[in-house]
């Protein structure tokens, strides 16, 4: 059993005109076994959350905390919050030429457990996740994400996810570009990953679609940088009928 | 931008783009450069310790051939290697290798001879005391098919002249390795001239030496010709590669395609490449695409690169390049770091990944592991392999 506690987290982001805040304190615990959705209108500071919490150099944490069990994760480096357990499936996968998906799922997979896979076993794994991800075998030798579909892109997320089998998860808009197939072979994947009863998934979205296929223990809607509101699954359905205007309405209201 | 353009055009045999001064086997049109012509401009010159001088010298390098069933060799006189009709030399260590060289070793396959096994050149300097000029002159044949590899070891003050004739309908891929130790010093002149229809594909790797500088000249014998060209370079603390392509589409349907890299590392690393492609009126319906990728691996480091690109024809179907010079990327390193990858081994992978992206394109598997293997070497001893350990 592990949590993930966020606590009164503040972020800033660079910008040309200096630091610009994002995160104006989120107070969240994510145990294992649990799926979080995070919903919010666009630019509410949600990838800025599964960012910050993953080390993106561009985002500095001014205070808060994120605690994964006993360790401080906001001092850690970016490799080092991810062998502390935490994985994000990010929503713009990013191209690396000429590494190899198979190279690179070694290498992470050697770094995250402190020795090499076996490599009879582990082809066969490699194989069978892709299969499960309705991804031909031809991609494991085609550099990382290059030339991928976006949709192709995010199977390959949620490959890595099966693969490395963190203890948290982050989904940055995995759902995000996906055609209806892809997203249900897409939630299925995390719904393996959950099933397993001890992991623990942060999914973030703009849609409540994603969440016909993955059922969330809570709801938390994100606006202006804090969590506005907070419910289990039918509050996803209140939104799905109303929109996000009434939960942007009163935090204007209330500032 | 201001171009010099040498004072030659009057000259015959100069092509005619305003980037290029004459070709000639005559010294004369070669004067000793003074480091300030536009060709020049980037090279250290007293680097070359007097190389460029004209001083006579018998001194060799040793030369080693594999010679696969059907290849031979000869010797060839000066006004032999005219008569052949081999690219004039391009600049005056070129001119001094065909002049002073003693004529030319040629290593030929003929027509219609497709070769089992690479022809593999190993050529090798004594001594930096050496001033030594070499011409090489490589032909095959129409219709024949052959690897060529030239491989340089070891230190010499090198001034070399290649030439390279590709006949008709051949199928050619030339590789040519620069391991010199670390001291050597080589300048030169590779010119190829491709027959009708030929495909040609040339691999240049510059891994040692102080000062090594190539100009590599390709000009086409009838239309239909297809030159692919790749480039690796590692550029250490000190070193300076320079590497001057000139691609002269002067036949119709000709095509080129350019892809040189480099990782430069080092307080004093120097890479030039400098990327020229004339298509002359008369070239309807070619297609050339030229790029150059520099990865600066430390601070102190300088990359200077510069495509060009002449038209005197619309009626084309592609002309294009492009030149990027960087750091790493932050995010492809932020990517492979979010999956648990310590720092210094997610930029081995970058690094690594740049080279295999190019060495993948060449198409010739023995080649590919060969050049993976001297990649591996390079990255071994690199300053990132070296932080790593700590």
């Amino acid at each position: 059993m592990a949590t993930l506690k966020i606590s009164d987290l503040h972020v800033d982001v660079e910008t040309e005109d200096g630091p610009k805040p994002i995160l104006k304190g989120v107070n969240l615990t994510v145990s294992s076994g649990e799926v979080h959705a995070i919903m919010g209108p666009n630019g509410s500071g949600k990838s800025t959350l599964a960012y910050s919490l993953a080390g993106h150099p561009k985002y500095k944490i001014t205070s808060g905390s994120v605690l994964l069990d006993d360790v401080e994760l906001t001092g850690l480096t970016v490799d080092q919050r991810a062998r502390a357990g935490l994985f994000l499936a990010m929503q713009y996968p990013v191209e690396v030429p000429g590494v190899s998906v198979t190279n690179f799922l070694r290498t992470a997979k050697t770094a995250l457990s402190g020795e090499a896979p076996k490599v009879r076993t582990w082809v066969k794994d490699v194989n069978a996740a892709m299969d499960r991800l309705g991804l031909d075998h031809s991609f494991a030798a085609r550099s990382l994400n290059e030339g991928f579909s976006g949709g192709e892109k995010k199977r390959n997320e949620i490959v890595q996810l099966e693969m490395l089998n963190p203890s948290f998860a982050i989904l940055d808009e995995t759902d995000s570009g996906l055609d209806i197939d892809a997203l249900r072979i897409v939630s299925e994947g995390v719904n393996r990953y959950t099933a397993q009863g001890d992991r623990g998934v942060l999914l973030i979205t703009h849609y409540t679609r994603i969440l016909n296929y993955i059922t969330p223990d809570f709801v938390h809607v994100f606006v202006d940088g804090r969590i506005a509101a907070e419910g289990g699954p039918e509050l996803a359905d209140n939104l799905e009928a109303e929109g996000y205007d009434r939960f942007v309405r009163a935090v204007a209201a209330s500032e | 931008m201001t171009v010099t353009v040498p004072n030659v055009a009057e000259a015959a045999e100069s092509p005619a783009s305003h980037l290029h001064p004459v070709a000639s086997f005559d010294l004369a049109d070669h004067p000793l450069p003074t480091g300030r012509e536009e060709v020049w401009r980037f090279t250290p010159m007293k680097r070359f310790g007097g190389l460029l001088d004209g001083t006579p010298s018998s001194s060799h390098l040793s030369w080693d051939v594999s010679l696969p069933d059907g290849a031979a060799t000869s010797e060839l006189t000066l006004p032999e290697i005219v008569a052949l009709g081999v690219p004039a030399p391009v600049d005056r260590a070129s001119a001094l290798a065909a002049n002073l060289g003693g004529g030319a070793v040629q290593v030929s396959v003929p027509a219609g001879v497709e070769l089992a096994e690479p022809i593999v050149v190993r050529l090798h300097g004594e001594s930096i005391d050496d001033v030594v000029y070499g011409h090489v002159v490589f032909r095959v044949g129409a219709h024949a098919k052959a690897t060529i590899v030239v491989r340089h070891t070891g230190s010499a003050r090198y001034a070399s002249a290649v030439s390279v004739l590709a006949g008709d309908g051949a199928d050619l891929t030339f590789v040519a390795v620069q391991d010199w130790a670390d001291d050597a010093v080589h300048a030169g002149h590779t010119g190829l001239r491709i027959g009708r229809d030929a495909k040609v594909r040339t691999v240049t790797v510059s891994l040692g030496g102080d000062i090594v500088r190539l100009v590599e000249t390709a000009e086409y014998d009838g239309p239909g010709g297809e030159l692919e060209q790749f480039g690796l370079y590692f550029v250490d603390a000190g070193q300076h590669i320079e590497h001057r392509l000139f691609v002269d589409h002067n036949e119709p349907r000709t095509r080129s395609h350019v892809d040189y890299r480099g990782a430069l590392q080092g307080d004093g690393a120097h890479s030039v490449w400098v990327g020229d492609v004339l298509i002359r009126k008369v070239a309807e319906g070619i297609n050339t695409y030229e790029t150059n990728k520099n990865l600066v691996l430390t601070d102190g480091c300088r990359a200077d690169s510069v495509p060009n690109l002449e038209i005197e024809t619309g009626e084309i179907e592609g002309a294009g390049h492009s030149s990027t010079t960087g750091r790493f990327d932050d995010e492809q390193l932020f990517y492979l770091r979010s999956r648990g990858i310590p720092e210094d081994e997610a930029r081995l992978l970058v690094v690594r990944g740049f080279f295999v992206d190019i060495i993948r394109r060449i198409g010739v598997p023995d080649l590919e592991e060969q050049l993976m293997r001297v990649v591996e070497s390079e990255l071994a001893s690199s300053v990132i392999a070296r932080r790593g350990e700590q």
